[in-house]
């Protein structure tokens, strides 16, 4: 080349390729020792229990046919299952099962002692949160889902059998079972990010869950703009009989669906980000946990 | 190179370790110091369990912040005494090798290789928290060599191990610097470390007090006389001879008289003159030893009496 001459050839940028293929693999080694844990590991009795709390009572009393023929219409099944679901399967048996089932995923590798194995790993911390953050979704899924259709089948088939098999085949039983599963799952991806996090920053993270715990239950006292600062808010929403608060219940619209699942899908996003935050920048000093 | 920059570590107003520069090359180096000295902190710091509160770390050029590229070369035995729940031996490394993303063949091919090295493989399908004590160990040890990396760290890999596999480890640890690995080693018993080391740090209250070659940093202590013993048939006669040179501070005949101690500033000067001693036939040496060139020496005139290190 002269001096007075310049080659110019088309630049050629390095493509910087992200390992994806890698990560993917990696988050299916950690889910795979993870769901074993929250299936067989000593904290996942206390799981079962929950799971089995609301399907108990169901299974008792399924011998015992109500009185009257009024109750072949299931108005008043409808409206039995919309208060037992949100009172007992979502507020409690979901809320509190996720708060056990993400909570302990990193907190209850920092109480064993064995979280630096993961950290001694060449994993990157997001692809880490990732990883023990999806078996801990499909744990819950499928717990809490199986515990709602379970639930909703013990009320409804045990009673006028063949009423009740055509109300789920032909009539709204099936989509009301389909929108209550669908709840449960919500949840579990909103509640189980909220509860991620709580696991990562506190030491007690007891105290945190009681705090949210309070925050849901009182949601219906709240002003409109507040009730939407809640996850059960938004699970409210889609809920597909509606159920009367009480007198003292601040009334507001529900957000529609397509507003409601997004903006839990955008949080839990968020939540998962502030979570890779603290795991990339976290400390294995188990002495002072 | 294994850098540090600097580095200071404190947990809240708790010195970790200060100031630490270090640069660490092939070969084993082992860390030695009292407990609180600071081992571990330094270990953790270059593993990345913990984070500098001043000052760089590099491990072979890269940063310790970065364990996604970290670990592919770099494999760490901790003190932690703990382990998943309900695996076993083959499980725990298959598993943790499935993490770093290779192959379920090459994790398992590593799994074996790695197993048959810490001499785990007919254990291999026990569970881990049957092990003993020296078993976990070794378990430990095969996780931390499983994915082959470059650099090692293993903090007091020889806890628990009987006098078999310990001779055995060692030899293993050899045999990896002989092929241009870094290992980091912290060890309380002194002669061992002092048999396998290339160099040694010791650490005192989270401060580097000395580091090298054992002799070398023997040679540097210039407050402590290097004491010899030599054996001989007239050592009165050799004493006397001795005592003159400004280098020689003392002369002590041994309990037996067919010995002498003596303690110089200048260990070279010493040898020196001996030669002339035997050259001139009056006095017939049986053998000469340096009695405080070693690590036990070492760690006694720089880090005290507190007993062996730990």
């Amino acid at each position: 080349m002269s001096s007075s001459t310049i080659d110019i050839k088309p630049a050629r940028i390095a493509k910087q390729t992200l390992p994806w293929s890698l990560w993917w693999r990696q988050i299916r080694a950690i889910f795979r020792l993870e769901i074993e844990k929250n299936f067989l590991g000593r904290r996942s009795i206390l799981l079962y229990l929950l799971a089995l709390l609301p399907i108990v009572p169901l299974a008792l009393l399924a011998p015992f046919t109500p009185p009257g023929r009024e109750w072949q219409d299931f108005t008043q099944y409808n409206m039995i299952f919309a208060i037992y679901y949100g009172g007992l399967i979502l507020r409690t048996v979901v809320f509190f099962g996720c708060a056990w089932i993400f909570m302990n995923l990193f907190r209850g590798d920092i109480i064993d002692r064995s979280l630096h194995f993961y950290f001694l790993s060449p994993v990157r911390r997001e692809v880490l949160v990732v990883g023990k953050y999806i078996s801990g979704l499909v744990t819950s899924i499928i717990l809490f889902t199986a515990t709602t259709i379970i639930s909703m089948l013990l009320l409804y088939l045990p009673h006028f059998y063949s009423e009740s098999s055509r109300y789920f085949l032909e009539g709204q039983g099936l989509s009301q079972l389909l929108t209550y599963a669908g709840i449960t799952i919500l949840a579990c991806v909103g509640y189980g990010a909220f509860f991620l996090v709580v696991g990562l920053f506190f030491r007690n993270p007891i105290i945190p869950a009681i705090v949210l715990y309070g925050w849901e239950w009182l949601n219906f006292l709240m002003p409109p703009l507040l009730k939407k600062i809640s996850v059960i808010h938004y699970l409210n929403s889609l809920a597909p009989v509606p159920v009367y608060e009480g007198p003292f219940a601040v009334p507001a619209l529900p957000t529609p669906a397509w507003i409601a699942v997004p903006s839990l899908i955008v949080v839990t996003v968020l939540v998962l980000i502030i979570a890779s935050y603290r795991i990339r920048h976290m400390e294995i000093r188990y002495g002072s946990d | 190179m294994i850098v540090f920059d600097d580095v200071s570590k404190f947990y809240g107003e708790i010195l970790g370790v200060n100031r630490v520069n270090l640069q660490i090359a092939p070969g084993i180096t082992s860390l030695v110091g009292p407990n609180g000295a600071g081992k571990s902190t330094l270990m953790n710091l270059m593993t990345g369990l913990l984070r500098p509160s001043r000052g760089n770390i590099t491990i072979l050029g890269m940063p310790t912040d970065k364990p996604e590229q970290l670990f592919r070369t770099l494999g760490y035995c901790t003190q932690f005494d703990s382990f998943p729940r309900g695996l076993t031996g083959r499980e725990f490394i298959r598993s943790f090798l499935l993490v770093h993303g290779f192959s379920r063949k090459k994790a398992e091919e590593f799994t074996v290789t790695a197993l048959e090295r810490v001499s785990l493989l007919d254990a291999a399908n026990r569970k881990v928290a049957a092990y003993s004590k020296g078993m976990r160990q070794r378990i430990r040890l095969a996780q931390a060599i499983a994915h082959q990396p470059a650099v090692m760290i293993l903090d007091e890999p020889l806890n628990g191990l009987d006098p078999m596999v310990r001779a055995e480890t060692i030899a293993l640890f050899r045999k990896l610097a002989a092929e241009g690995l870094h290992l980091i080693i912290s060890s309380h018993i002194l002669h061992e470390v002092d048999m396998m080391s290339d160099r040694v740090i010791l650490l005192n209250n989270g401060y580097v007090v000395a580091e090298g070659n054992v002799h070398g940093v023997r040679d540097e202590m210039e407050e402590h006389p290097m004491q010899i013993l030599i054996r001989c048939d007239k050592p009165a006669k050799l004493a006397a001879r001795v005592f003159d040179k400004d280098h020689v501070v003392e002369a002590r005949l041994h309990d037996d008289r067919l010995g002498l101690f003596v303690k110089t500033r200048d260990a070279d000067r010493f040898y020196l003159l001996l030669n002339r001693v035997v050259a001139e036939g009056e006095i017939n040496i049986e053998s000469i030893a340096p009695v405080d060139d070693d690590l036990s020496a070492v760690y006694q005139y720089l880090i005290g009496s507190e007993g062996s290190s730990s």
